[in-house]
């Protein structure tokens, strides 16, 4: 696998506050990372940081070999075409006063992607339908829509222009378990299809083990922990990792536990 | 546990709840019965729009007029000092029930001044969201004080609200007391929400999805202070919540709603053993698993 991103020593400040310190990771094209932490670990900071959404205070951050700071005019455009976001609270991200065909169409227009008129909107439904929405909705407003059903809207709009990576910022957090488990279902699907590489922050272990081939564990700022989804959960090193693995409810052993 | 000699707390029968047209009514809950006793967990589970909320908020006759309406049901609340509050749907024609020798309550027919009571000293919510149920202006303590200062006269307010914080597990009462609800995390800020239903010292305390907008390792330390609550208080818990890792660990009895209708019931470790219905397996089969091996939904 060929690597498309790589974070190197990264640092990010907020005035005097180091939310994230000297982070490294890497990414394979059609890999997924997982990163967890609880609020504050500064791990959506260091997922903005990638995208360039954030400042660097120190390091680099290397998409496709080159220094995504680098980026001016045309490189930077076609940078954020192939690195894209979903957030947590799709409600948020959805400007209400569009249709959310309109949206989505909104981001083609702007990259000159999909030919005229025609092939924008034929362009918005075959990726409503990607996402297992109906084209028939594309009128409708933001409000007209159920929280995973906005999830997957805020997926079919990151999905528009092709990325190679997406930035999934706790994109089930905000869903019910059974919307979570078909969201999950949904975006390995379009990672099979599309060969896309997720950094898909969350602070459930159980979620991003089920998403992760690889978990990265962060704690007040720093990485304290990475490795195979496999090897964090079942055998953790650091104690923070234990501690959050010991946070999860565990279903199956509260049900093998006496009565 | 065994209840067949204790009497419930709370008993619900028939409970229907319409939203919409009266010709064509959306039926959010649909003859719904269900009991809780002293000192109970009891979870209410089911997807976004089972009807969860709606049958919890019902039981203190909060279901947003005139959108919602409560069309039928009955429900009984037993008193510490076995006092029953019988309550009956006014709206189906039916006479409030003045037992004979039992202070009787009518939650349907029940006056403003009446509903008050039960709201402060009976029945106690949180919700999901403790930001938006704090008021930004004023501090954490005044807040707690309010229905102190309405529901207990002559209690002395500062020290009373410094007890109950301390209670909840806030580090420092005296200072917690004087901060705004944005200084605190949404931790902190879910534990003054309890400390403030702790006010009036409630008998039942409805949490509605209490951890939902919360990490897991804060959401782990709610979970533990309720069960210690009971544990300390004798305080009966209504949790609702959509993942059944948590009232796998916290609830001993469990009801399942979906659309509108309770769909299985029983023993928490009955239930989630051994499921009967299709829809609390599918619920099942949506939790997230940390330990690889039993789980079979990961894939198609």
């Amino acid at each position: 696998m060929s690597e498309l991103l790589k974070v190197e020593n990264v640092s990010v400040c907020y005035g005097e506050l180091e939310a994230v310190r000297d982070v490294s990771l890497s990414l394979a094209a059609g890999e997924t990372l997982g990163l967890v932490g609880e609020s504050g670990c500064g791990k959506s900071s260091l997922g903005r940081a990638i995208l360039r959404l954030e400042k660097t205070s120190a390091g680099r951050v290397l998409f496709d070999g080159r220094d995504v700071c680098s980026f001016t005019g045309a490189a930077l455009k076609q940078f954020r075409c192939e690195a894209q976001i979903v957030f947590q609270d799709p409600f948020g991200s959805l400007n209400p006063r569009l249709s959310v065909g309109a949206a989505i169409e909104e981001v083609l227009f702007v990259h000159g992607r999909g030919g005229g008129k025609v092939g924008r909107r034929n362009r918005v439904a075959e990726l409503f339908s990607d996402v297992g929405l109906n084209p028939d909705w594309l009128r409708r407003y933001p409000h007209e829509f159920s929280g995973g059903q906005r999830q997957r809207i805020g997926l079919a709009r990151a999905l528009a222009l092709d990325p190679k990576l997406l930035v999934a910022d706790e994109p089930v957090s905000a869903l019910d378990v059974s919307v979570q488990a078909d969201m999950i279902r949904l975006l390995k699907k379009l990672q099979r299809e599309h060969g896309l590489a997720y950094l898909f922050i969350g602070h459930d272990l159980a979620v991003v083990r089920e998403m992760s081939d690889r978990i990265a564990v962060m704690y007040k700022g720093e990485m304290v922990e990475v490795g195979t989804a496999d090897q964090v959960c079942d055998d953790p090193q650091h104690a923070y990792t234990q501690k959050l693995l010991s946070a999860v409810p565990d279903i199956d052993a509260a049900l093998k536990t006496v009565e | 546990m065994n209840h067949t000699h204790t009497q419930p707390l709370l008993s619900v029968e028939g409970l229907e709840v319409h939203f919409g047209p009266t010709s064509d009514p959306v039926r959010a809950v649909d003859r719904v019965d269900f009991q809780i006793f002293p000192g109970e967990i009891v979870a209410l589970v089911g997807e976004s729009g089972s009807g969860k909320s709606v049958s919890a908020l019902a039981l203190a006759r909060l279901v947003p007029e005139p959108a919602g309406r409560i069309v039928g049901g009955k429900i009984v609340f037993m008193g510490l000092e076995s006092n029953c509050v019988a309550v009956q749907s006014s709206v189906l024609g039916l006479e409030a029930k003045k037992g004979a020798g039992s202070a009787c309550l009518d939650v349907f027919g029940m006056k403003s001044s009446e509903l008050r009571k039960l709201r402060g000293n009976r029945v106690a919510y949180i919700f999901q969201e403790p930001a938006t149920s704090l008021n930004p202006v004023f501090t954490v303590g005044w807040q707690i004080g309010e229905a102190i200062r309405l529901h207990r006269k002559g209690v002395m307010v500062n020290a009373e609200v410094q007890k109950l914080l301390g209670q909840v597990g806030l580090p420092d009462p005296k200072r917690a007391a004087k901060a705004y609800p944005h200084e605190l995390s949404g931790g902190m800020q879910q534990r003054v929400m309890i400390a403030m239903a702790l006010a009036c010292d409630p008998d039942l305390l409805i949490a509605d999805e209490p951890t939902t907008a919360l990490d897991v390792t804060v959401q782990k330390q709610i979970l533990e202070l309720l069960v210690d609550l009971r544990e300390r208080r004798g305080l009966s818990i209504l949790l609702i919540t959509h993942n059944l890792g948590i009232v796998a660990e916290v609830a001993d009895r469990i009801y399942v709603m979906n659309n509108g209708k309770i769909v299985e019931s029983g023993e928490t470790k009955t239930v989630l053993r051994t499921p009967q219905h299709d829809y609390t397996k599918k619920l099942l089969a949506a939790v997230p698993r940390l330990r690889k091996g039993k789980t079979t939904n990961s894939h198609e």
